[in-house]
């Protein structure tokens, strides 16, 4: 299974994750400072925790594929889209991509405040390796989409949440990714935009290669999703037809109908 | 495969990164060089325009904003000369205001770069979660911002050049290789700090105190030829502890008396501007990949 060569990609696969570990160290500390390690050191403590966020994961996604993720909180799932955009560093195993990766939904635009919209849509579009040309011709499609031509100059603290939400969306789904990743946002917005975003999503599973989306809501991943796997606690647990892998998940959850009524799409 | 003919046609320069990544572990925490400079090098485009938003953000492009870029270090200049002129007993002229003037503005485009570097990536938090891109284009981008703020001071140092009746020589040309010298001590700089508040959040805090002994440690408010021969060995010692030692020392030799520095000044140079830069840039490249868990 892991005997190909590094640089060919495997025709009709999109993205193929083999033997995939990741373990990582964080702080569970607030805010680490200097003050604090020394005091930590004094006393003999560490603030270092190590976490076992993925064991052994092994999937492949064919083109035209969309597929679901679903598990409990702390699953793994968001360390997975992690790991395929290339943002965090597999421990073990390897992962092929092919294709380029839209920035992860869940965290959209907007990493500086102060600047403008229009700035922050440019910027993150320079980082993920686009040219300025394409960044800028991109950032007015953005700006209509979103509906926000009037405001895309100003600071991004200005806007609603629901503005915010909009932009993310429309940034993400609009750098002509290969792959779409969507990282439970799609209660972006008003109803309006809802709608808009739907249609846009239809439009993008024809045209994207893949997408992957993370979602809480079993029926955005019943509706949008061709195929589904299950992780819990890191491993992967479950990979089939997104009807079977969410009856297979609710009834080990067991939280039957009352959770599907809180879903917010 | 319509699609990705597309991009690559639509992106020629883009190739590279579009198509096909391979994401393995990597060995000491250092990810293949070669590809990481490539797309450091693609990607450049970023850094310029994080560093001129960040600048528009800051007004600096307007002309108070630039007004003040010259106002302020020039004030410092002043209050450091004032200083200098009362506890030396006033035998100071314009030569040496114009010698002051050369290494404060240097010295603070190198604390500017610290002080930016270091609050790049934790100032990029959003941005950093979402793309992966290569990070240290963050820290650079932070020198660019320090070097574009440096920029309009060295007129006004010109200025002050001219007043004094200062040479021009050949040697004044030796401060360009200096100035390059400086850089890439500051791009060093600021990536090894960028890492540091990652995980250490006050460090910014510390940085003033450290700025502060660093100055008066570092040939700015002295110059190396007026030093009294009781402080020699301090000197001697400097000389090869404090970077800014041979890196301001030489550039303001050149830029201020027209002379070239001598070899020893060049070598001392060159290993703390190489060393810093590659350590700094090796102690953030092997940690990198971890910030998205940090932040």
């Amino acid at each position: 299974m892991s005997s190909l060569s590094a640089s060919k990609p495997t025709p009709g696969i999109t993205v193929k994750v083999d033997n995939l570990s990741i373990t990582y160290r964080t702080t569970f500390e607030r805010v680490p400072t200097f003050k604090k390690a020394v005091v930590r050191f004094g006393r003999g403590q560490r603030a270092v925790r190590e976490v076992h966020a993925l064991r052994d994961v092994s999937f492949e996604v064919a083109d035209g594929t969309a597929l679901g993720i679903i598990g409990n909180n702390g699953a793994g799932k968001s360390t997975l889209m992690r790991a395929i955009s290339g943002i965090l560093p597999p421990t073990k195993g390897r992962i092929e991509v092919n294709g380029r990766i839209s920035p992860l939904l869940s965290l959209g635009v907007g990493f500086n405040a102060n600047l403008s919209g229009r700035e922050n849509i440019i910027l993150g579009g320079l980082a993920s390796g686009l040219s300025r040309r394409a960044v800028e011709q991109r950032a007015e499609e953005v700006t209509a989409f979103a509906d926000l031509q009037e405001f895309i100059d100003a600071p991004m603290r200005t806007y609603s949440s629901g503005m915010y939400s909009r932009l993310a969306f429309s940034v993400a789904v609009h750098m002509d990714p290969d792959i779409l990743m969507i990282d439970e946002a799609l209660s972006a917005g008003d109803a309006t935009f809802k709608s808009k975003a739907a249609a846009k999503m239809a439009e993008l599973r024809s045209s994207a290669r893949a997408m992957f989306l993370v979602s809480h809501s079993m029926a955005s991943i019943q509706q949008l999703c061709t195929d589904a796997i299950w992780l819990h606690k890191g491993k992967l647990i479950m990979r089939g037809a997104p009807d079977e892998v969410i009856e297979a998940y609710t009834t080990f959850v067991d939280v039957g109908e009352s959770a599907v009524i809180l879903e917010d799409l | 495969m319509t699609v990705e003919k597309q991009v690559a046609r639509d992106e020629p320069e883009n190739e590279f990164t579009t198509i096909h990544h391979v994401y393995e572990p990597h060995r000491a925490g250092i990810p293949p060089l070669r590809d990481y400079a490539e797309e450091l090098w693609r990607r450049r485009e970023f850094a310029t325009e994080m560093s001129k938003a960040s600048l528009r953000s800051a007004n600096t492009l307007t002309v108070f904003g630039q007004v003040w870029l010259i106002l302020n270090p020039l004030m410092l200049a002043g209050v450091y000369f004032l200083l200098v002129q009362v506890l030396s007993g006033g035998h100071h002229g314009w030569g040496f205001f114009a010698q002051l003037t050369a290494g404060l503005f240097t010295f603070y485009f190198i604390m500017g770069s610290m002080m930016g570097g270091a609050s790049s990536v934790v100032g990029g938090g959003r941005l950093l979660l979402n793309t992966a891109f290569p990070r240290l284009l963050m820290p650079f981008s932070a020198v660019r911002t320090a070097f574009f703020r440096f920029l309009p001071t060295l007129p006004v140092y010109l200025a002050f050049h001219l007043i004094a009746g200062q040479p021009f020589t050949l040697g004044t040309l030796c401060a360009i290789p200096f100035l390059l010298l400086i850089i890439a001590f500051c791009l060093g700089l600021a990536s090894f700090f960028a890492t540091l508040q990652v995980y250490f959040r006050d460090t910014t805090s510390f940085m003033p105190y450290l700025n502060r002994v660093w100055l008066y440690l570092s040939p700015v408010l002295w110059s190396i030829e007026t030093v009294p021969p009781k402080f020699q060995p301090i000197i001697h010692v400097l000389e090869f502890v404090n970077p800014l030692y041979s890196l301001i020392g030489g550039f303001a030799d050149a830029l201020v008396h027209g002379a070239v520095p001598p070899g020893q000044t060049w070598l001392a140079a060159m290993c703390w501007s190489f060393g810093t830069f590659v350590i700094g840039c090796l102690f953030f490249m092997s940690r990198e990949r971890e910030f998205a868990v940090r932040l």
